[in-house]
């Protein structure tokens, strides 16, 4: 139960059976994912921003888009991991079948784990697109934003897989979303600045993969290259391998037992 | 099905052998030092009541569980270490349906093939024959909400053949289906048979066994407590002949009367079951006809009066 992934090009498959069910409803889907964080961002960008002087230096939209596009990669990530990934599991049991196959739940896990990510890179990827096309992307180096969301993406998918794993049912995920995901947020610089918090707290954020996603994505949209890029990189790489370990460990346990 | 016909000259292969196979569950041994073998061109039923361990056993051979002990060797690959391999020439019906809901029938053959590693030309190429077998010929753009229980049931047979396998497991393949769908099951599996097909099947239907399995094992609580062909184990286990009377005054009957003309009888409710040799049915048979309140069925003895001797009449939950 404990064993290193084994994994094999198999994994492809899986993700590729997600891709065409996706492609199906592709067009609802990215306007899905896209609507809710925009508002949010024109919303609050205008006007809340609108009471406020610069924030960190930019106007409060420029400063929440980094935000948004952060916080709406985790959310898709989190939601494919989770919900759908529990319908797959779980209630459709299409994964039973897939390993009546030659795949392993190695394969499968990895399968969704990739699924999930690139799916919340798309939903990065096409914020990314309408604030660059209202004028907030300043230079071509953000498009070192898209890496850096795929990483984050495998973070997110990775931490949701193991909350699936351990799902009873659906209703287990609003515990997730309560205790883990909206403190996150709040304590990440989505809306706000870290320094914004007392130093304490300011600790804790630096345990928080989404923290450490907006510190590169933030300089990234603003033209400037992000200090301390290995620490980030290197704090989201480590969550994204991990999770994805844990979650397997666990799937095996509550799959192959 | 030119594709479907594998068979091969000379003496029967080993697709499937198991023994000594134990699993346990919370401390309940589900699967008690089992073993059986497969050969090539049989189809071999695993009956039991529910919770027998049949699906446990099922699981462990296609690599989906870890044994506390036995070994498994499946088409010439160690299991567990090797079932991904083994798999490879396995076709699959789960008990549950599983098919993709979001897909048509088509996509559902042509996503499946892919777990095998097939091109999608190749499958492509196999799609109107898997589902002319099926009984789904020009249904490839069908969604899958529009087909009926039998429908889909077939349809994950034809998933099942997508890689032209050797040996097909089977869960309970009939569950849940008319008696029209249910034979036109029956008529596909026996086809694949003839085409040189293995089949593993489990079932709690005495008569699908009695009609399908060249051999078949009894469970209960994780052993076999019976194997051999359909015919041996009625021969071997209970008597040929089998009277069942019923009535309001049954039950009555067979606590006084009743134990006169049958050395062995049992009352199930206001059934009572006689079980006789052949030379002692007439005089039961004339006894009854002085007794019009008591009605009467006589007929051989079949598969499910040795699985009810074998594994008792109580409900297994």
């Amino acid at each position: 139960m404990l064993a290193p992934p084994r994994l094999s090009l198999r994994a492809i498959a899986v993700w590729r059976r997600n891709y065409l069910v996706w492609r199906k409803l592709a067009i609802p889907s990215v306007l899905g994912n896209l609507a809710d964080p925009m508002i949010y961002l024109f919303g609050l960008g205008y006007g809340l921003g609108g009471l406020l002087p610069q924030v960190a230096g930019v106007s409060y939209i420029q400063f929440l888009a980094a935000g948004t596009v952060c916080s709406s990669t985790m959310n898709a990530a989190s939601f494919e991991a989770l919900y759908s990934g529990f319908s797959r599991m779980h209630v459709q049991r299409t994964w039973d079948a897939i390993l009546n196959a030659p795949v392993t739940l190695d394969d499968v896990v990895a399968g969704e784990w990739l699924w999930a990510a690139a799916k919340a890179t798309l939903s990065g990827a096409a914020i990314l697109v309408v604030i660059g096309a209202l004028g907030f992307v300043a230079s071509p180096l953000a498009l070192w934003i898209l890496p850096v969301i795929f990483l984050t993406g495998l973070a997110f998918a990775g931490l949701g897989l193991i909350v699936t794993a351990l799902a009873p049912s659906y209703d287990f995920f609003m515990y997730y979303f309560t205790l883990l995901v909206t403190p996150m947020v709040l304590l990440s610089g989505v809306f706000f600045p870290i320094e914004q918090l007392p130093t304490a707290i300011q600790k804790i954020s630096g345990a928080l993969p989404l923290a450490h996603a907006v510190r590169l994505v933030r300089p990234l949209l603003l033209g400037q290259m992000p200090a301390s890029i290995l620490l980030h990189l290197t704090v989201l790489t480590a969550t994204a391998l991990c999770s994805f370990w844990l979650a397997l460990i666990l799937t095996r346990r509550r799959l192959l037992s | 099905m030119a594709q479907l016909t594998q068979l091969t000259d000379g003496l029967p292969t080993e697709v499937l052998s198991v023994s000594g196979l134990r699993k346990s569950y919370a401390g309940r041994e589900v699967v008690a030092g089992v073993g059986f073998t497969l050969t090539q061109g049989e189809c071999y039923g695993l009956l039991g009541p529910n919770g027998a361990g049949k699906t446990t056993i099922l699981r462990a051979c296609l690599g989906l569980t870890f044994p506390a002990a036995g070994s498994i060797r499946l088409l010439g690959h160690p299991v567990p270490g090797e079932a991904r391999e083994a798999r490879m020439r396995v076709g699959v019906v789960p008990q549950f349906d599983n098919l993709d809901p979001d897909f048509t029938v088509a996509e559902n053959l042509l996503v499946f093939g892919r777990y095998f590693g097939l091109a999608d030309r190749q499958t492509r190429g196999r799609i109107a024959e898997l589902l002319d077998f099926a009984g789904l010929a020009g249904k490839e753009a069908a969604k899958l909400a529009t087909l009926s229980g039998g429908m889909k049931r077939r349809l994950t047979l034809a998933r099942a053949l997508v890689n032209d396998p050797d040996l097909l497991v089977l869960d309970e393949p009939t569950t849940g289906l008319d008696p029209q769908a249910r034979h036109l099951i029956w008529e596909h599996l026996k086809r694949l048979l003839a085409a040189g097909k293995t089949i593993l099947l489990t079932t709690h239907f005495m008569d699908e066994a009695e009609r399908l399995c060249h051999r078949l094992a009894i469970l209960d609580e994780g052993k076999i407590i019976a194997e051999g062909t359909p015919q041996a184990l009625i021969a071997a286990e209970i008597e040929p002949q089998v009277v069942e009377v019923y009535g309001e005054d049954a039950p009555r009957w067979a606590g006084g009367e009743g134990q006169v003309y049958a050395r062995r009888l049992e009352l199930s409710g206001e059934t009572a079951f006689c079980y006789l040799q052949d030379g002692e049915v007439a005089a039961l048979l004339a006894h009854l006809a002085a007794r019009p309140a008591l009605r009467r069925l006589h007929r051989p003895a079949n598969l499910e009066d040795v699985f009810l001797k074998l594994t008792g009449r109580e409900l297994r939950e």
